[in-house]
């Protein structure tokens, strides 16, 4: 099959609270995404030719090189020169354009959501741009005769669907896919792997903020006074907070 | 009028919260119930159902979640989700959400209507007006209007077979949550000590992704920024350090406590009360004491 899995450089996840400040994400260092890396690891386990794609700075090509170490088979780089918070909308309308280009693909993945907004929109948008279903929080790929054959996770625990291809998958984390570290050898050979690139203009596509805007953002400050209880306090404490539950 | 629809997904537990926070858009408020959900048919159900609506609100659960954007995108409309607070502003749905893992919250403004929104429905309170009553099952009432013919073929995409792990419950309405991070050392903890207090509690077990990624516990457990959004009462977190990751999952529950050996552990930052102490030490006295009080 022919799969394609779209990755995200975002700033570090795991840079700790204290240290986060709105003015300095912009200058912090550069990650990919976990859940799109969850997804590349789905799809290399499944099987078949798989493309990596990702749209965003210049500096995203470091997150398909890593791809491409893990053994991604292409990379394809839409280069946003334009609008550097686009809006869910915006980057399923860029990402259909370059998937109607490179063409052809059985299955489209994406990340459920992305670590640093976290809008958990894009692989449904995208699936509603190139008029495909869309299956969400999958965590494994199976071959079925015509399609696949797809297990994602709920509240309460898994179901298994049924899907016909081409069909659009948002992927979640689970013990199964958790994303191979590439050799370093594979490393090195990936930074002369050609990459594809794209510029908006090439795709003809607006990036202009037609879904939402974000108004205003701010950093929550709560801290609040830990009162440090004996066994016999907590014990009843724990039992005054259950009872008004 | 501001017609505002409310979609609930089976035996909604959050759809006291979800009312309450439609209720407080002003307006007039229906409830549309999913019985039997399957995506594509139900994507088109919701599309004719909601016509002319100025916003819909959702739940966060899968289903919520799998189809709202894309309803939105049908009805022409936006969408945004994972929101704390909803109002109208100007006659445009403005949803705050956390982003960066809940280092920080963002007020977002839906630019096109109808305003499409799922929210941590359990953080919002439940309004006067309680839960209207629904309509018809949306699938059905399709199936008898439309001509037959229109969705020749088989359907796309099917879910043939639902598997309830441990627990039907779903940790997202858990009203007590007990959970368990790297600290508790294996899976054995989880069985032997924190299953039983959590029983005790009448409470749900959760877990930080550490100790999923470990295999220790089921996946399904996980709570944070890569798990599941909580909002119980009460969460105790046991050998949790309370990484922002995991706080992100947790920022709407109204009472945090903790036990962990660590006193500078960041979970003691947005506890109410805590214990420093090897839970190993902590757990099964405080299991003899609750069973004491209890008695």
């Amino acid at each position: 099959m022919n799969i394609l899995v779209c990755l995200k450089q975002i700033p570090d996840p795991e840079i700790p609270a204290r240290d986060f400040r709105i003015a300095d994400i912009g200058s912090a260092n550069l990650v990919s995404d976990i859940f799109g890396e969850n997804a590349l690891e789905t799809a290399l386990q499944f099987g078949g030719k798989i493309t990596v794609l990702s749209f965003g700075a210049p500096s995203a090509e470091d997150t398909l090189r890593k791809a491409l170490a893990m053994k991604a088979d292409a990379a394809a780089l839409v280069i946003n020169d334009t609008n550097p918070n686009p809006d869910p909308l915006a980057v399923a309308q860029v990402l259909a354009a370059a998937v109607r280009k490179l063409g052809g693909f059985d299955l489209i993945l994406t990340g459920r959501e992305s670590g640093d907004w976290g809008a958990g929109q894009t692989g449904s948008l995208l699936a509603e741009e190139l008029g495909l279903p869309c299956v969400s929080f999958v965590d494994s790929i199976e071959g079925r005769e015509g399609g696949v054959r797809l297990r994602r996770q709920t509240e309460s625990g898994f179901e298994v669907i049924e899907a016909s291809t081409p069909v659009v998958l948002t992927i979640t984390n689970d013990e199964h896919n958790v994303p191979r570290i590439p050799k370093v050898r594979d490393v090195m050979a990936a930074h002369r792997q050609p990459l594809t690139t794209f510029t908006l203009a090439d795709l003809g596509v607006d990036v202009s903020n037609r879904w939402y805007e974000v108004i205003e953002m701010s950093i929550p400050t709560k801290e609040t006074a830990c009162e440090f209880l004996t066994v016999e306090e907590l014990a009843q404490r724990l039992l005054e907070v259950t009872a008004g539950a | 009028m501001n017609d505002v629809v409310i979609v609930l997904f089976g035996n909604d537990r959050a759809a006291e919260g979800l009312a309450g926070a439609a209720q407080r858009l002003g307006g007039t408020v229906r409830a549309i119930r999913v019985e039997e959900y399957q995506p594509e048919e139900c994507l088109t159900a919701l599309a004719e159902e909601c016509k002319g609506a100025r916003a819909i609100l959702f739940s966060n659960d899968t289903y919520s979640q799998e189809v709202a954007p894309r309803l939105a995108h049908r009805l022409g409309g936006s969408c945004v989700g994972d929101g704390i607070d909803v109002q109208f502003v100007d006659g445009r749905l403005r949803v705050t959400r956390q982003v960066y893992g809940g280092k920080a919250e963002a007020v977002i403004a839906l630019k096109r209507t109808p305003g499409v929104a799922w929210l941590r429905a359990r953080s919002f309170a439940p309004g006067n007006a309680g839960v209207p009553p629904a309509g018809p099952p949306p699938s059905r009432r399709r199936d008898a209007a439309e001509p037959a013919g229109e969705d020749a073929g088989a359907p796309k995409t099917r879910i043939v077979e639902r598997t309830a792990s441990q627990s039907e419950a779903r940790l997202e309405d858990a009203r007590v949550i007990v959970s368990g991070g790297r600290g508790i050392g294996g899976p054995e903890g989880f069985a032997q000590e924190l299953q039983p207090l959590a029983q005790l509690l009448g409470a749900q077990m959760a877990a930080s992704r550490a100790a999923c990624d470990a295999g220790w516990v089921p996946p399904t457990w996980q709570v944070g920024q890569t798990g599941k959004k909580v909002a119980p009462d009460l969460y105790l977190a046991i050998g949790i350090t309370g990484a922002s990751q995991h706080m992100a999952g947790i920022s709407e529950a109204k009472q945090i406590a903790a036990i962990n050996i660590d006193r500078d552990a960041p979970i003691f930052k947005h506890c109410r009360f805590g214990i420093v102490e090897d839970y190993r030490k902590v757990v099964p006295l405080l299991r003899q004491k609750l069973s004491e009080l209890q008695r």
